[in-house]
């Protein structure tokens, strides 16, 4: 059966934000990234460019790093979500937030949710990249502040670290 | 930067959605991914009365091998399509070029078949299916229809596709055995839209004359482009790589725009042409066991 949602109306939209079963209302041309943000309070997807390009709005749907603002929350329905706020425990940091701040892999922290919920991602797939790996992930991510060389450092850590635990 | 208002469906099979694409034609947008048409639909550079989504349609997300094809459905994402084994086996030019396509985090959501079906003139995916000989399979409620890479692609973002078809498939023939491949591009930034690109598929004798050759330029011109190398057949290479790399420059037309002149886009093209047929060629002696 086909699911039409007419335009101008607001349609319920359900899934699982940060571990929890959460809805909100939206019209259909409604971007998944301001659901988040205006629906759901996630306030920590942050919204860029608006066409896919700066990765300030990356979040984790079903596991995988992408833009929230070049899909629709209508799509969304029955996704799992996971955003900046979704990564560690609140009030604590994990492990590549620590090694962030450790590195100061962030300025004026624009970018930042997007790029740790992509080195989420990334790091699962590609548990001991180099340099040259890492700064290819990092394309699909626009930092005015850093030059990126505080990042690289704070992902290649966190890489090392967790392979050495792991071992 | 929102679109303006859409009917939003979701249909469950291929034959609802040929029958909405029907009623609805020229009103009415495929969304995949959403990665080139989620953009221009922010911009509102298009404003559909209507999107169909298809980014849920598991019979659009098969990766099948048979007989000498390995079909791709328009809706597998090209991140699968990267870590696929069958894919880098059968069609290793679709694997070197996947990297170059958009970013991790793009290629996570962008699928084949939405690239093929945007056709922007620099795109890493369209220029692939064209070198490899591959097909569109399309699908409208009345017939079912394949059309050659080399004739879909019309010129820039305008396609054989009728407003009434879907694309069902990407059809890659399976690569020979003997067969060496490479993909490069150069654009201004890793993972922007290429100025230029090239790829080629070649064989080799065992005295590196060529037995077969594909070479195509994506960026240059408004779609991608198949260069004649018929005369360099039975050539021993390195002997004629510059020869063969004029002539591809020299065959084709480019366009200007704010990235690069016409002139600058030929001398890419007679670079990219040297490095992709070199590496071509160095993986072929490689294979065959030949110390370079």
């Amino acid at each position: 059966m086909t699911l039409h949602l007419p335009r101008g109306q607001r349609h319920t939209v359900s899934l699982t934000l940060n571990g929890e079963r959460r809805s909100g209302e939206a019209e259909p041309r409604m971007l998944l990234c301001d659901f988040l943000r205006h629906e759901l309070n996630a306030h920590g997807v942050h919204v860029g460019c608006e066409h896919g390009v700066c990765g300030a709005c990356t979040v984790l749907v079903d596991g995988r790093a992408m833009r929230s603002c070049t899909q629709y929350a209508v799509q969304a329905d029955d996704a799992e979500i996971v955003t900046v706020e979704g990564l560690a425990h609140p009030g604590t940091l994990n492990d590549l937030q620590q090694a962030f701040s450790k590195h100061h892999a962030l300025q004026c922290g624009f970018c930042t949710p997007g790029i740790l919920c992509s080195a989420t991602d990334f790091l699962k797939s590609n548990p001991s990249p180099d340099e040259t790996e890492l700064r290819d992930m990092l394309s699909g991510h626009i930092c005015r502040c850093t030059g990126y060389a505080g990042i690289v450092f704070a992902l290649l850590e966190v890489a090392s670290t967790r392979q050495q635990k792991g071992s | 930067m929102k679109p303006a208002a859409f009917d939003y469906y979701r249909p469950a099979t291929v034959a609802e959605t040929v029958g909405l694409l029907a009623e609805l034609r020229e009103d009415a947008a495929v969304l995949a991914g959403g990665l080139t048409l989620g953009p221009m639909l922010n911009l509102r550079m298009v404003r559909p009365r209507a999107v169909i989504d298809i980014s849920r349609m598991d019979a659009l997300r098969t990766i099948s091998l048979g007989g000498n094809v390995l079909a791709t459905g328009s809706a597998v994402v090209q991140g699968d399509a990267l870590q696929s084994e069958v894919v880098r086996r059968e069609v290793p030019l679709l694997a070197l070029a996947l990297p170059f396509v958009g970013h991790f985090q793009t290629r996570n959501r962008g699928t084949l078949g939405g690239s093929v079906a945007h056709a922007d003139p620099s795109a890493e995916i369209p220029l692939c299916l064209v070198v490899t000989g591959g097909s569109v399979l399309l699908r409208s409620r009345k017939r079912e229809r394949r059309v050659k890479a080399a004739d879909f692609f019309v010129g820039a973002l305008t396609t054989e596709r009728q407003p009434d078809e879907i694309i069902l498939a990407l059809e890659w023939p399976r690569a020979p055995a003997d067969a060496s491949h490479a993909f490069d591009e150069i654009a201004q930034r890793n993972g922007d839209f290429a100025i230029a690109a090239a790829a080629c598929q070649l064989r080799l004798d065992r005295c590196d004359r060529i037995t077969a050759l594909s070479l195509g330029l994506g960026g240059v011109e408004s779609r991608p482009v198949a260069i004649d190398v018929g005369r360099f057949i039975g050539q021993p290479l390195p002997e004629i790589l510059s020869a063969l790399a004029d002539h591809a420059s020299a065959s084709v037309d480019p366009m200007e725009d704010h990235a690069a002149s016409a002139e600058f886009r030929r001398s890419l093209a007679r670079t990219l042409v040297r490095r992709v047929v070199e590496k071509a060629h160095a993986d072929a002696r490689t294979r065959r066991g030949v110390v370079q």
